[in-house]
């Protein structure tokens, strides 16, 4: 960072040949998605309704108008303009989710997110794949299963293997992690997944996770099993995610019961839920075509890009700037 | 009782962990997509000094420890306790030979050092970056010799033994670096 004096930090956080390469990556995605006929929307940061999922908090603020929600990714807003007809469809923007902040990790981020009718979320990953080519000339991804992961990495089947040998793994490896008594199997999988084995992917080539576990399907189709699989995928490179994809849901009942049921969690957790988007249900109910959908961090890919350690060296203004 | 939620996480903050005042040496957010978020955090023990990684799910509290740091004289030692006092207040604390540590073989009446308390009773003892003692044994030094350049094992006055050149003498008072336990330069008229 350059050196300032004085009490009141007012430089950027990012140097100002990364702005020039975060404006040469945004042009050459735009290129990308213009050339393949993907038309470019833009929707409400700020909506009456919020993300219920018990992963991700909302921020919120008072508009004069009632309470409304900060966005944590379009997605809610872009499917309703796929059910009115909209075609392939991408936006880059600005979505908020409270408390992360790390090194990886800003309140404030910029996301690439696009949906693409008709195509699953197989030809979705081999398309992200393109664009991964076209912006930074990576080599050709691999793809593994979640359950391949597991077993490659950690000699666990992961579908069937109990609270127990999964408490044991992270034992055996040395982590000491306080976990409680209630917290459930997908708690454990992601403890051993953030700590022993994502920092290991992603280092040769692009590589794509995908076919998760029913109980983390969040808005991806759940193939029957058995096992059941959430036909979902992650991008990792260099030990860092950088996209989640999935294979839409399209179903209203069943979108409406996982709302309920994250919701019922947050409660649980004693945790503020926002209201559940009645609109995007209307949507899914008049009709969301079969689809598959993606949300990439560019930050992130910014960071890989140019061999940045910390998303605030990315940014004009980190959150402590700000 | 205070507590910290893990939000809060950073160098430097105090928290209590199995019965002990720890300080968190590095905190890192660690967050797979759409699952369960923690905090990786490396946390030194203050008691013990031992070095540990934990993991904590985001979100959760844990309690504060109530540990201050304090800089304070130091008196004498009783062979059991060290004696310090606060040079604003006089008010005098002792340490034991746990709290006090490495630290006892720097200790000079009247040195500044820094006590690290925890619920008013001192943890840890550090002394003064450098100390200047009087050296009350060494081997002469061999005139002429330059070529060995090892230099020679010195005992000072407070016990402590370091390498000293070959020049310098036994009743020379010398300035030595506390935290790497070396030699800096010989003081005169101190």
């Amino acid at each position: 960072m350059p050196h300032e004096s004085g009490a009141t930090p007012w430089r950027p956080s990012a140097s100002l040949e990364t702005l020039r390469k975060r404006a040469a990556l945004l042009a050459r995605t735009r290129a990308f998605f213009a050339q393949r006929g993907v038309l470019e929307v833009e929707t409400p940061l700020l909506s009456r309704n919020g993300n219920p999922s018990p992963a991700i908090d909302s921020m919120s603020c008072e508009t004069g108008d009632g309470r409304r929600y900060l966005h944590t990714s379009p997605e809610f807003a872009m499917k309703r303009l796929l059910a009115a007809g909209s075609g392939p469809i991408y936006q880059i923007c600005k979505v908020f989710r409270q408390g992360e902040r790390g090194r990886r990790h800003s309140p404030e981020f910029t996301l690439l997110e696009w949906y693409r009718p008709g195509m699953d979320y197989r030809g979705l990953m081999d398309e992200v794949d393109e664009l991964l080519q076209h912006l930074l000339n990576t080599p050709v991804s691999e793809k593994l299963t979640y359950a391949q992961l597991f077993r490659q990495h950690l000699g666990l089947d992961i579908h069937h293997a109990s609270q127990t040998q999964l408490q044991a793994c992270a034992t055996q490896h040395g982590l000491d992690a306080r976990l409680g008594p209630d917290d459930d199997l997908d708690c454990w999988r992601d403890l051993l997944l953030s700590h022993l084995i994502e920092p290991r992917l992603g280092w040769h080539a692009p590589l794509f996770v995908y076919d998760y576990p029913a109980s983390q399907a969040a808005l991806a189709r759940v193939r029957p099993g058995p096992p059941a699989l959430a036909e979902r995928f992650e991008l990792y490179m260099q030990g860092i995610e950088i996209a989640n994809g999935y294979q839409e849901l399209t179903d209203p009942a069943e979108q409406r019961q996982r709302f309920l049921d994250e919701q019922r969690q947050r409660q649980r957790q004693g945790r503020e839920s926002p209201p559940v988007d009645e609109a995007l249900l209307a949507a899914l109910s008049h009709g969301l075509p079969a689809c598959s959908g993606v949300a990439l961090g560019v930050d992130r890919l910014l960071m890989l890009w140019q061999g940045i350690e910390n998303i605030d060296e990315t940014l004009s203004f980190s959150w402590q700037r700000a | 009782m205070a507590t910290y939620s893990t939000n809060e996480f950073k160098s430097g903050l105090k928290i209590m962990q199995d019965g002990d005042p720890c300080v968190i040496v590095e905190n890192e957010f660690v967050k797979p997509g759409k699952g369960q978020a923690f905090n990786r955090v490396k946390l030194r023990n203050l008691k013990t000094g031992r070095i540990v990684d934990r993991t904590f799910k985001s979100g959760e509290s844990v309690e504060a420890a109530d540990v201050l740091d304090t800089e304070m004289q130091y008196l004498y030692t009783d062979g059991e306790f060290w004696y310090f006092m606060d040079p604003n207040t006089f008010e005098q604390l002792s340490a034991d030979a746990n709290a006090v540590g490495e630290a006892k073989k720097w200790l000079k009446e009247q040195d500044l050092c820094t006590l690290t308390l925890w619920n008013g009773v001192p943890i840890s003892v550090t002394p003064p970056n450098f100390v200047v003692l009087q050296i009350t044994e060494t081997d002469p030094g061999v005139r002429g010799d330059t070529a060995s350049g090892g230099g020679k094992p010195a005992t000072l006055e407070t016990g402590a033994v370091v390498r000293v050149p070959l020049f310098v003498e036994t009743g020379e008072m010398i300035k030595v670096d506390t935290r790497s336990g070396e030699y800096v330069a010989r003081v005169k008229d101190e």
